[in-house]
């Protein structure tokens, strides 16, 4: 449950982006957490209401963005899709995989008042 | 907080810091965070996610890092290991797999030929600290209160009561939890998994992200193996499914075995001394 530490980084770093534009209410945070991030969306969602409370991003809306998952084969050469770290290469079958997307996590978008 | 787990907002208490740590205090951003795109935000008026906004509002795009205050921290202590030419180990484990047993027998046995630390990580009590301290070693017990996992500046505070001497071990023993404390760096070289033998095979699969982040696993308690139907064979094979690169070291802190390999795994990975060492810190061993 480290869900609860992202969704306060998640409001430490709205609330400073606000603060820095002058502004005094946020109403919307879109964040970007990859499917293979291993974050429990609906336990961030809730955990971002109970980090944002008595904060500027009090009542804000959480919209998430969840890429999928990507690794580049070693023994094809090319990027492949991966639903999970424990998944072999769905072409070869190869656990010879570099992660290359799906573990995304940071604040891309902050909407202020 | 949570009604899942319990974890929450807590205060942090660690030994040496004369009261409880709220986040803010505890983690401030260093200055020093990489964040992925844009240093200044741009005020920009795209979102593409609803029709949205009044007159009065505005979309700023932020690009940032939601890790990149505690790798900030990690980057921090990493130099700080550096400088002191300290080898230090993050051991990440379920509750309960004899991590701390394992870890106040490597301890008694490294302290008198090297410079030995230990930061314990727990919710509550100091109980582990209390065991390694016995052995002679000092140790720094963090209690997390309802936090699941160490986050770097508790690390970073923890080590300002845990004078770093040049060429010794520094042990953190996280909080047991299989699932967070793989996303938090804490500045450590290694992490060290360890899964005993009265657990299932398939922890590997289950828990892929914690055994892709160590470069060691430990397989504890193998003096139990005759009185269980564990597949030692099947558990490394599931070990390396996730993680290729992982080393798997057979041990039993309770009768010894496997321990020689152990000792000289971390012999080996002790920085070699720099002229730097024991110096202000400012200056990294090579």
């Amino acid at each position: 449950m480290h869900e609860m530490s992202l969704a306060e980084s998640v409001v430490q770093i709205a609330e400073e982006t606000a603060r820095s534009h002058g502004a005094t209410r946020i109403s919307l945070v879109l964040v970007e957490v990859g499917r293979l991030a291993g974050v429990e969306i609906e336990a961030l969602r809730f955990c971002f209401d109970a980090a944002s409370r008595e904060s500027l991003a009090a009542g804000a809306r959480l919209v998430v963005e969840q890429p999928d998952g990507q690794a580049w084969c070693m023994p094809c050469s090319e990027t492949v899709p991966l639903s999970s770290l424990a998944d072999p290469c769905p072409r070869c079958g190869s656990h010879q995989l570099q992660v290359t997307g799906g573990n995304e996590l940071k604040v891309r978008e902050v909407e202020i008042h | 907080m949570c009604t899942t787990c319990g974890c929450g907002t807590d205060h942090v208490h660690i030994d040496g810091v004369g009261h409880p740590l709220a986040r803010a205090e505890l983690a401030p951003l260093t200055g020093g965070e990489k964040f992925a795109a844009i240093a200044s935000p741009q005020a920009t008026g795209h979102l593409g996610v609803h029709a949205h906004g009044t007159p009065a509002s505005r979309i700023i795009q932020v690009e940032r890092d939601l890790l990149a205050a505690n790798d900030s921290w990690a980057k921090l202590n990493r130099e700080r290991f550096s400088a002191h030419s300290t080898l230090c180990l993050n051991l990440v484990s379920s509750p309960g797999s004899g991590k701390t047993s394992l870890l106040v027998k490597t301890v008694a046995q490294i302290a008198g030929q090297r410079p030995v630390g230990v930061i314990e990580g727990d919710q509550q009590t100091s109980n582990d600290a209390d065991r390694i301290r016995a052995t002679g070693v000092a140790a720094v017990q963090v209690n997390t209160g309802k936090g699941c996992h160490l986050e770097a500046p508790m690390v970073a505070r923890a080590l300002d009561s845990l004078p770093l001497a040049p060429g010794g071990v520094l042990f953190i023993e996280n909080v047991g939890n299989l699932v967070c404390p793989a996303l938090f760096d804490l500045g450590e070289a290694h992490k060290v998994a360890i899964l005993s033998v009265t657990e299932g095979e398939d922890k590997p699969l289950k828990y892929p992200d914690m055994f892709r982040a160590a470069d060691l696993l430990l397989l504890n308690k193998v003096d139990l193996l005759p009185f269980l139907d564990f597949d030692v064979d099947l558990c490394e094979a599931n070990a390396r499914r996730v993680n290729p690169d992982i080393e798997v070291l057979r041990i039993s802190a309770r009768s010894g075995e496997g321990f020689d390999a152990w000792l000289a795994w971390i012999e080996q990975h002790i920085p070699a001394l720099s002229a730097a060492t024991g110096a202000k810190g400012d200056e990294a061993a090579p």
